[in-house]
């Protein structure tokens, strides 16, 4: 018995690395994989580096050679600038920064309000009894067939009735119920079967504690879903982020236009400025980035949400 | 403090009906409780009462108050789940003050109780740690602990044991009966294992199929099964039955004739029994009541036979003996000193003092 007493000692990185453990053939087999899957990060990521090192270059210098020659000396401070950034953003024309405020009054109601109320709407579905309870549900999800194209004419036609567009005190008011509607199906189908997996008992003893519905709701269910919620913050955020033709719709151009509509903007009053429009690129990227960055660890458990319990 | 009454109370889910009429009346401050087979309905009743489960037929009354259409948190009762059901995302300090926030209790109030509850459990130290880094024995007291700081009228704990191990559950078992001594607060409490229900219950109540078989104390149950049920599902190893069995009377000294087996009826069970002279029967016996004959009880009337040993098992305090006779396998209980061996003939006394006889079609004690 003397081995099973010698083995727990031995570090978990000796017995993969190098020891009796480790499994040859497993890892030839799998080098195909590892090599397709660094192939396809590459390929991935290269087109992005290429725009962020363009951002930093001068006019001249992207004019006239291509990207990747700054890695011949990457840390020749003298050729990267920042000169394209503080155009972009400062130069009352292109008004970047105008933008980048937009899309945060567009996209942060743009994110909570669909999350609230899907949030709202899976604790209903998961815990509360009324008649017809699946029927709605399948018919919310269902709802997920429809494509938004679909939708324009006629909720365009419905916020015009209701005095909801062109609002000079509310602004965002139709894009943010426009967002709102088209989220909802998806985060409610994801929160309710993430709701609906937490343990039944967990509930109970609330109720015997004392918990009305609401308090359930907002101090267990909520907390307790954090790991699909963060998973469809980045969702949702990057979606209205990233969204141009919704806005084009419901807010369109002028002064409350978001970055993407900026951006398409520069694409054809500065389709040679390259030095710019990478620059003008990034600064639409940048958070994004942060928010995926700061909510990664949520993201793949969000995307396991239901199957697993968080 | 209060009592709890069950009147004529049916759980139906369509078709099927969990709870059958039950009838109980639990007298403030007793420790009762449910136990039987899974599927029995014992939960069930139990979450009835928690008003968990809508009552399909008759009343639960907690104290005067008929409660079937009082919210569960009006009711004032307190739970303790099998899985225990902490709030993951909460200190074990807030799991206990969960309960006493919702009804706006002072703070010092909180406080107070809170760390006086811990204490009592001996979980003062853990009351930063969240459930997740406690072990299996710490949530079940945590549980517990969340249950008694709410001060309840009655205390329902669904089969709080199940997830310990078995040195653990001892522990917890008494653990929960001196709670009981300490509180004097009504206990009723769920459990399939009926070591528990004996150990713990000053009544139990045996359920079958959402029907109540028997209701009464530990020692009456094992001592006067009303059917064939209560008597195989209380005491382990169970009570050894032999189906068609006769009752013969001959010289005025009366048998039971398991086929193979003749043994002398106690006299004064005769008048008892003579209805059922010459009829097939039941005949019961515990495994503690069958012994080799050197080390049988002082002070019984024994009737020896003999039987094959087929299995032998050392316990170190008593040997549990699988013994055969005519096709048919029983257990004795013998003396860790009696000279057994496998594949051997042996003789075996009846302490026939203890054996019950049931109908064969009613299968009611008789």
């Amino acid at each position: 018995m003397t081995t099973t007493a010698v083995t727990p000692k031995k570090s978990p990185l000796s017995t993969t690395a190098q020891g009796p453990g480790f499994n040859w053939r497993r890892f030839v087999l799998r080098i195909p994989l590892h090599i397709s899957l660094l192939l396809l990060v590459i390929a991935w990521i290269l087109p992005t580096v290429g725009l962020l090192i363009s951002s930093f270059r001068t006019r001249e210098d992207i004019m006239s050679d291509g990207w990747w020659t700054v890695l011949e000396n990457p840390l020749d401070f003298t050729q990267y600038t920042l000169e394209n950034y503080d155009s972009v953003i400062n130069n009352p024309n292109y008004d970047m920064a105008r933008a980048f405020r937009n899309s945060l009054f567009i996209a942060i109601p743009a994110t909570f309000f669909p999350l609230f109320f899907a949030a709202s709407a899976a604790y209903a579905f998961s815990w509360m009894e009324f008649p017809g309870r699946n029927t709605v549900f399948l018919v919310l999800v269902g709802m997920l067939v429809v494509p938004l194209q679909l939708t324009f004419i006629p909720v365009l036609r419905l916020f015009n009735d209701l005095g909801i567009t062109n609002n000079e005190y509310l602004p965002y008011l139709s894009i943010w119920i426009a967002h709102t509607g088209y989220g909802l199906p998806y985060a409610i189908y994801l929160l309710r079967n993430y709701m609906g997996s937490l343990p039944r008992e967990i509930f109970e003893s609330a109720f015997l504690d004392g918990c009305s519905h609401w308090t359930a709701f907002l101090r267990l269910a909520l907390p307790l879903s954090i790991p699909a919620i963060a998973s469809l913050v980045i969702f949702q955020f990057l979606w209205v982020w990233n969204d141009l033709l919704v806005a084009l719709i419901y807010v369109g151009g002028g002064k409350y236009a978001p970055l993407t509509y900026a951006l398409s903007g520069l694409v054809n009053s500065l389709g040679q400025d390259w030095h710019l429009l990478t620059a003008a690129a990034f600064v639409s990227m940048a958070l994004p980035l942060v928010v995926f960055l700061a909510l990664q660890r949520y993201f793949v458990r969000g995307i396991l949400a239901g199957s697993v319990k968080g | 403090m209060a009592s709890v009454t069950y009147r004529n109370v049916t759980k139906r889910w369509g078709d099927v009906e969990a709870v059958k009429d039950l009838s109980i009346e639990i007298p403030d401050g007793e420790f009762l409780v449910f136990v039987g087979p899974s599927g029995c309905g014992k939960s069930t009743s139990l979450r009835m009462l928690a008003g968990l489960e809508e009552i399909t037929e008759g009343e639960i009354l907690i104290g005067d108050r008929v409660v079937n259409n009082v919210a569960p948190k009006d009711r004032d009762i307190a739970m303790v789940f099998q899985s225990y059901a902490l709030y993951p995302h909460m200190t074990v300090y807030d799991n206990m003050a969960f309960g006493l926030r919702l009804r706006r209790t002072p703070k010092q109030v909180i406080e107070e109780r809170v760390r006086e509850t811990a204490a009592s459990l001996g979980i003062e130290q853990l009351l930063d740690r969240r459930p997740r880094q406690l072990s299996g024995g710490q949530r079940q007291r945590v549980a517990l602990g969340r249950a008694i700081v709410r001060e309840p009228a009655v205390f329902l704990l669904d089969e709080p044991l199940s997830n310990l191990d078995a040195k653990l559950r001892v522990e917890a078992r008494a653990f929960i009966s001196k709670l009981h001594q300490r509180l004097g607060t009504t206990f009723i409490y769920v459990t399939h294992d009926q070591t528990e229900a004996m150990t713990m219950g000053q009544r139990i109540a045996v359920l079958r199929a959402g029907e109540l078989m028997q209701i009464d104390t530990p020692t009456n149950l094992y001592d006067h099964p009303n059917n064939v049920f209560v008597a195989g599902f209380i005491g382990s190893p169970a009570m050894n039955f032999f189906d068609n069995s006769a009752l013969t009377e001959e010289n005025g000294v009366m048998h039971v004739d398991t086929g193979f087996f003749r043994l002398e009826v106690p006299q004064e069970r005769y008048d008892r029994y003579r209805p059922y002279l010459g009829k097939k029967v039941i005949f019961g016996i515990r495994p503690e009541n069958i012994d080799h004959p050197d080390y049988q009880p002082a002070g019984i009337k024994p009737s020896l036979t003999e039987a094959n040993v087929d299995v032998v098992e050392e316990m170190g305090h008593e040997k549990i003996v699988y013994l055969e006779e005519g096709g048919k396998t029983f257990l004795a209980r013998m003396d860790p000193r009696a000279h057994v061996t496998v594949g051997q003939r042996t003789s075996v006394v009846f302490n026939m003092a203890s054996m019950q006889l049931f109908d064969m079609d009613t299968e009611q004690a008789i």
